[in-house]
C-alpha cells in the first residue's frame, strides 16, 4: 500500500543537499541580464524618456513595447494588461522598458541613466475612492466585475426575524512572500522561444508567450524549474516575465535571465485582494439565521488579470458554512491604480471567511449566546443546501470537524476559565489597575470549495497520462507543477497504488510544456482531487491493457494485478516490469492518456449563478489560544488545534504540512502582515518592514486530519492547499475579544489596532 | 566589494546557498564561517580570508545525507526546499553548540531563518529528532 503512508518525499534528496536547481541557480553561456524599469507615478502619462548621451549604451540591450511582435497585452481573462506601458500609466512600478546587459553592475548602470519624465492625474487609491467615481479608470463607474447570488425572499426573512445584526468587515493586502524570488531564464532559438523559471502554470506562459510572439505550440517550450514557494504568486505573474525576458532575449538573440531582487517582487508582484465585506444578518432569538444580506468589495487593482474568479469565489463563499434560506449576496471588484491583486492562497476566500466568523461572534454576543452553539445551529450538514442552491450530498465533515476541535483544544472548559477569570479580574481591580496579561480562546469554522469555481473544471478537461518506459516502469505525464506542496511525491502513490508497484518504481516526468499535457494550472487545490483523479484514471487504463495482454499471452481470463505481480489465483505468471518491457518492445509504446469530466452529478448555472458552485466542499474548524500584553497591546498564539476535514491525505505527513504552512501564513494575516502605501506606492517593499512570521512567532499546533471520503477523488481524497488559509485570523480575532472585550473588525490586529479598539471599549463602558 | 554569497554561488557554483532578501532578514543565505552561523549576503568575501566556511554542499558525506538531512526528509521539514539549506546551517551550528536544545531553544536559533512553507512545525521535529542521534551529524 502506497496511499495513506509517509513515504520520503520524491524531491527530497535534492532540496536537503543543495542540488535542486532553482532558476537562479543556472547560468548559460552568453547569458545576458535583464531588468525592467518601471514607473514612478500611480496615474499619469509618459512626457518623455531620455538616456544620457554620455553613457555607453552600446553594450546594453533596449526593448520597449514597439519591440513586440504581436498585440502588446499579457494573456489573461481580459486583454486589458500591456506588457510595457506605451504611454498611459496606470498604477507604480507599471514595467515601460527592458534592458539587458552581460553583467549586473553594468546594467545597475546603464538603470541610473534613463530619465523618464510623466504628467501626473489624479489617481484612485482605495475602494472608497473607486466608488465615489470622481475619476474614472475603468468602463463608465470603476466596476470590473459583479455578482448577485440569492435565494428565497430576504425581505420576508427580515420580517421574521427578531433581530437584525450589521457588521462592517476590512481586510488588507497580504504578499504571497515565497522566500524565492520571482525568475525566468529566456532562450532565444530560430522561431522558437524556451522559458525556464520559477512558476505554478507553465501553460500559462506558453498561452501568453505564443500570442505575444507569433509561434505555435510547437515553438515555445516552458520548463519549470525547482519553484521556491508559489502560494499563487507564481501562478499569473510568472507570464509578465517570462514575456519581458523573452522580448530581450528575442532582441539580443542571447539567452537573458529575469530575477527580481526582494524589493521589486514586492513592490510590483500581485497581493491578495483587500476588501470590505459588510453582514446585515436576521436572526431569530434562539439563535436561527433567517435572513443574510452581503455585500462585499474587492479591489483588483489597475487590471482585471484574475479578479473576476476571485470574486467568483468570494461572492460564493461569503455566507460560509452556514445555512440561510434567505440570502442576497453582492459582490463588486472595482479598479484602483494599483499594482493589479491576483492569485493567493484562498483565493477570495479567507477575507469572506474573516467577516463571516467574525459576524457570527458578533450574533453571539449580541443574543448574549455561547457562539459555539450559534454555530451549531445554524452549520451545513450532509443534505443541506448553501446559498447558491447546491445541495451538500457527500462527503461533508462539518460536525467532525467541529467536534473534534472543541474537544482537542478543550475549548468549553477553557472558554469558561478564561471568562471566569476576567470577571475576577475586573472584581478584583480598582482604579484602573488591569492585569498585565489576558488571556482568550476563541473559535473558527469554515469551508472551501475545492477545484475551480463553477464550469471551469469541465471546461478546463484537464489531461494527464502515463507512458511506459524502456525499463518497464512508469512515468507521469502532467503539467502539474512541484511547489513544495508534494505533487511528485503524492501522484508516484497515487499510480504505485493502482499498479500495485512500489513507490520508488514511478518516475515523475519534468514539467516541460514539449513532453507533458496541460493538466491545468497548480491552483485551486486542484492538483490531487483532481488532477490526481485523471492520473489514476491513466493508471487505470495502463493496467487494464495489460491484464488483457497477459490474460491473452497466457491464455489466462482471470488475471489479476497484485504487488507487483501478474497472479491467477496463488500462482504469479509474470512481473509488471517484465510484462509492461515485452509490451512496449512488441507494440512500440505503451501510453495512456486520461482527461478529467466532473462527475455527473454536478449542475452548474452561470448566467444564474446557481447550482453545484464546486463537486465538493474541504472543512474545517480552528481553536486559537491567545495571551494579550496589556500594555504593549501584543498578541501571542499560544496555541492553535485545527480540525480539517480532506476526504483522505493520500500522504499524512504532506498534508498535515500544507495545513500547519497555511495556518502560520493565516496567523501573519490576522497578527501581523500589512502593506504600507504612499500614493499608490509601497513603503515597505522589504523583509526589515513587511512581517511575516518566524519560528518565534510560530505557536505550538496540533493538527486533527478527518477523512470523509469523496467518491470522485483519487481514493478519497478533495482539496487540503488552501482551506488551512482560511482559519486563523478569524479564530484569533475571536480568542482577542474573549480576552480583551474588544471586538476587532478589521485585520491585522496590530498593538496599535487592539489599542484602539480596547480604548473605545472603555470609553464606551464609562459612558 | 563582493559579497561572500556572490563568490560562492557565481565563483564557485555553490548554488545550494541562497538569496532571498540580499539584507539579512531572511536567512536562505546562511553559512557557517569559522564556527560562527552569518548570514553571507551581509559579508564582504575580503573578511572571510583564511576561513573555514561550511555550506549546505558540505553536509553530505559520500553522496549519503547525514542524520539531519536524514531527519529533515522523515519529518517533513523541507517543502519548496528554498529555506532549506540555510535552516540545515543554522540547526548544524545550534547542536555544534547545544547537543539537547528544547523546542524553544531550537525556535531561538531558526529565529533568523524565514519559512512561509511549513510553519515550522516540522522543521521544529527534524531538529528535535536530530538531536537524538548526534554522532551523525557532525
Ligand atoms: S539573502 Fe541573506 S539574509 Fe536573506
Ligand atoms: S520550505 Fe519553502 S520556504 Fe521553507
Amino acid at each position: 500500500m502506497a496511499v495513506g503512508k509517509n513515504i520520503l518525499r520524491k524531491d527530497g534528496y535534492e532540496k536537503l543537499t543543495g542540488a535542486a536547481r532553482y532558476v537562479d541557480d543556472v547560468t548559460l553561456e552568453g547569458m545576458l541580464y535583464g531588468k525592467t524599469i518601471r514607473s514612478r507615478i500611480a496615474r499619469g502619462r509618459i512626457k518623455s524618456i531620455a538616456y544620457d548621451a554620455a553613457f555607453d549604451w552600446s553594450q546594453i540591450v533596449i526593448a520597449d513595447y514597439r519591440d513586440i511582435p504581436g498585440k502588446n497585452y499579457v494573456a489573461l481573462i481580459e486583454d486589458d494588461q500591456p506588457l510595457l506601458a506605451e504611454n498611459e500609466i496606470r498604477h507604480y512600478a507599471e514595467p515601460i522598458l527592458l534592458i539587458a546587459a552581460a553583467n549586473k553592475d553594468l546594467l545597475e548602470a546603464a538603470a541610473h541613466h534613463i530619465h523618464i519624465e510623466y504628467e501626473q492625474w489624479s489617481p484612485v487609491l482605495s475602494i472608497e475612492d473607486a466608488l465615489a467615481c470622481r475619476e474614472i479608470i475603468y468602463g463608465t463607474d470603476n466596476i470590473f466585475k459583479r455578482f448577485l447570488i440569492g435565494r428565497g425572499d430576504v425581505e420576508e426573512g427580515f420580517a421574521q426575524a427578531e433581530r437584525i445584526i450589521e457588521g462592517e468587515y476590512r481586510v488588507p493586502h497580504q504578499e504571497q512572500l515565497y522566500i524565492e524570488p520571482q525568475g525566468m531564464i529566456a532562450i532565444p532559438g530560430n522561431e522558437a522561444m524556451t522559458l525556464m523559471g520559477s512558476m505554478q502554470c507553465p501553460y500559462y506562459i506558453h498561452k501568453a508567450i505564443k500570442q505575444l510572439f507569433h509561434l505555435n505550440d510547437e515553438q515555445v517550450v516552458v520548463i519549470q524549474m525547482t519553484t521556491g514557494g508559489g502560494f499563487g504568486g507564481k501562478e499569473e505573474y510568472p507570464s509578465v516575465i517570462a514575456a519581458h525576458a523573452a522580448l530581450l532575449a528575442h532582441k539580443a538573440q542571447r539567452p537573458v535571465k529575469l530575477i527580481y531582487d526582494r524589493a521589486e517582487d514586492i513592490a510590483a508582484t500581485p497581493k491578495r485582494h483587500p476588501g470590505v465585506i459588510r453582514h446585515r444578518t436576521g436572526v431569530r432569538r434562539d439563535g436561527r439565521m433567517v435572513a443574510s444580506e452581503i455585500d462585499l468589495v474587492f479591489d483588483g487593482g489597475a487590471y482585471v488579470t484574475l479578479t473576476p474568479v476571485v470574486l467568483s469565489r468570494g461572492v460564493i463563499h461569503a455566507l460560509g458554512p452556514y445555512a440561510c434560506d434567505n440570502v442576497r449576496i453582492q459582490a463588486r471588484a472595482i479598479a484602483t491604480n494599483t499594482p493589479p491583486n491576483g492569485a493567493f492562497r484562498g483565493f477570495g476566500a479567507p477575507q469572506v471567511a474573516f467577516a463571516y466568523e467574525m459576524q457570527m461572534e458578533k450574533i453571539a454576543a449580541e443574543l448574549g449566546m455561547d457562539s459555539l452553539e450559534l454555530r451549531r445551529i445554524n452549520m451545513l450538514r450532509e443534505g443541506d443546501t448553501t446559498a447558491t442552491g447546491q445541495t451538500l450530498i457527500w462527503s461533508v465533515g462539518s460536525e467532525e470537524v467541529l467536534n473534534e476541535a472543541v474537544e482537542r483544544a478543550n475549548y468549553q472548559a477553557q472558554r469558561l476559565a478564561f471568562s471566569q477569570s476576567h470577571s475576577s479580574i475586573q472584581t478584583s481591580t480598582t482604579n484602573h489597575v488591569e492585569a498585565h496579561k489576558r488571556r482568550g480562546i476563541g473559535l473558527s469554522f469554515f469551508l472551501h470549495g475545492a477545484g475551480f469555481t463553477g464550469s471551469g473544471e469541465a471546461k478546463m478537461k484537464a489531461q494527464a497520462g502515463i507512458e511506459i518506459m524502456a525499463n518497464g516502469h512508469p512515468r507521469v505525464l502532467s503539467g502539474s507543477t512541484e511547489i513544495g506542496q508534494g505533487t511528485r511525491t503524492i501522484f508516484s502513490q497515487i499510480v504505485a497504488e493502482e499498479l500495485s508497484l512500489d513507490f520508488s518504481a514511478v518516475e515523475i516526468e519534468e514539467p516541460d510544456t514539449s513532453r507533458v499535457p496541460d493538466s491545468g494550472p497548480t491552483v485551486a487545490s486542484r492538483t490531487c482531487m483532481v488532477v490526481g483523479r485523471v492520473v489514476q484514471m491513466a493508471a487505470r487504463e495502463v493496467k487494464a491493457k495489460l491484464l488483457h495482454f497477459v490474460a491473452e499471452r497466457f491464455a489466462a481470463p482471470e488475471v489479476e494485478l497484485r504487488e507487483g505481480k501478474f497472479m491467477v489465483a496463488e500462482k504469479a505468471l509474470a512481473d509488471f516490469q517484465e510484462m509492461a518491457c515485452e509490451y512496449v518492445n512488441l507494440f512500440g509504446e505503451l501510453r495512456c492518456f486520461a482527461h478529467y469530466a466532473s462527475p455527473p452529478e454536478i449542475e452548474w448555472n452561470e448566467e444564474t449563478y446557481s447550482g453545484d458552485a464546486y463537486p465538493v466542499y474541504s472543512w474545517g474548524a480552528e481553536v486559537a489560544e491567545v495571551e494579550v500584553d496589556m500594555d504593549t497591546y501584543e498578541v501571542t498564539v499560544v496555541r492553535l488545534t485545527t480540525a480539517q476535514d480532506i476526504g483522505r491525505a493520500i500522504h499524512p505527513l504532506l498534508a498535515a504540512g500544507q495545513i500547519e504552512g497555511g495556518t502560520l501564513q493565516a496567523v501573519g494575516y490576522g497578527l501581523l502582515e500589512e502593506l504600507v502605501w504612499d500614493q499608490g506606492r509601497i513603503i515597505n517593499n522589504r523583509l526589515t518592514n513587511y512581517i511575516i512570521p518566524t519560528a518565534l512567532d510560530a505557536p505550538d499546533m496540533e493538527t486533527i486530519i478527518v477523512e470523509k471520503a469523496y467518491p470522485h477523488g483519487p481514493f478519497g481524497a478533495k482539496g487540503v492547499g488552501e482551506l488551512p488559509i482560511n482559519g486563523a485570523a478569524p479564530a484569533i480575532a475571536a480568542a482577542v475579544f474573549q480576552a480583551t472585550g474588544a471586538f476587532l473588525s478589521e485585520i491585522p490586529i496590530t498593538p496599535e489596532r487592539l489599542q484602539a479598539a480596547i480604548e473605545k471599549v472603555t470609553t464606551d463602558e464609562h459612558r | 566589494m563582493r559579497r561572500l554569497l556572490d563568490v560562492l554561488r557565481e565563483d564557485l557554483r555553490l548554488t545550494g546557498t541562497k538569496e532571498g532578501c540580499g539584507e539579512g532578514e531572511c536567512g536562505a543565505c546562511s553559512v557557517i564561517v569559522d564556527g560562527e552561523v552569518i548570514n553571507s549576503c551581509l559579508v564582504p568575501v575580503c573578511q572571510t580570508q583564511k576561513a573555514q566556511i561550511l555550506t549546505v554542499e558540505g553536509l553530505a558525506m559520500d553522496g549519503r545525507l547525514n542524520g539531519l538531512q536524514q531527519a529533515f526528509l522523515e519529518c517533513g521539514g523541507a517543502q519548496c526546499g528554498i529555506c532549506t539549506p540555510g535552516m540545515l546551517i543554522a540547526a548544524r551550528a545550534l547542536l555544534e553548540a547545544n547537543a539537547q536544545p528544547s523546542r524553544d531553544e531550537i525556535k531561538e536559533a531558526i529565529a533568523g531563518n524565514l519559512c512561509r512553507c511549513t510553519g515550522y512545525v516540522k522543521i521544529i521535529d527534524a531538529i528535535e529528532q536530530a538531536a537524538t542521534a548526534p554522532a551523525q551529524i557532525l
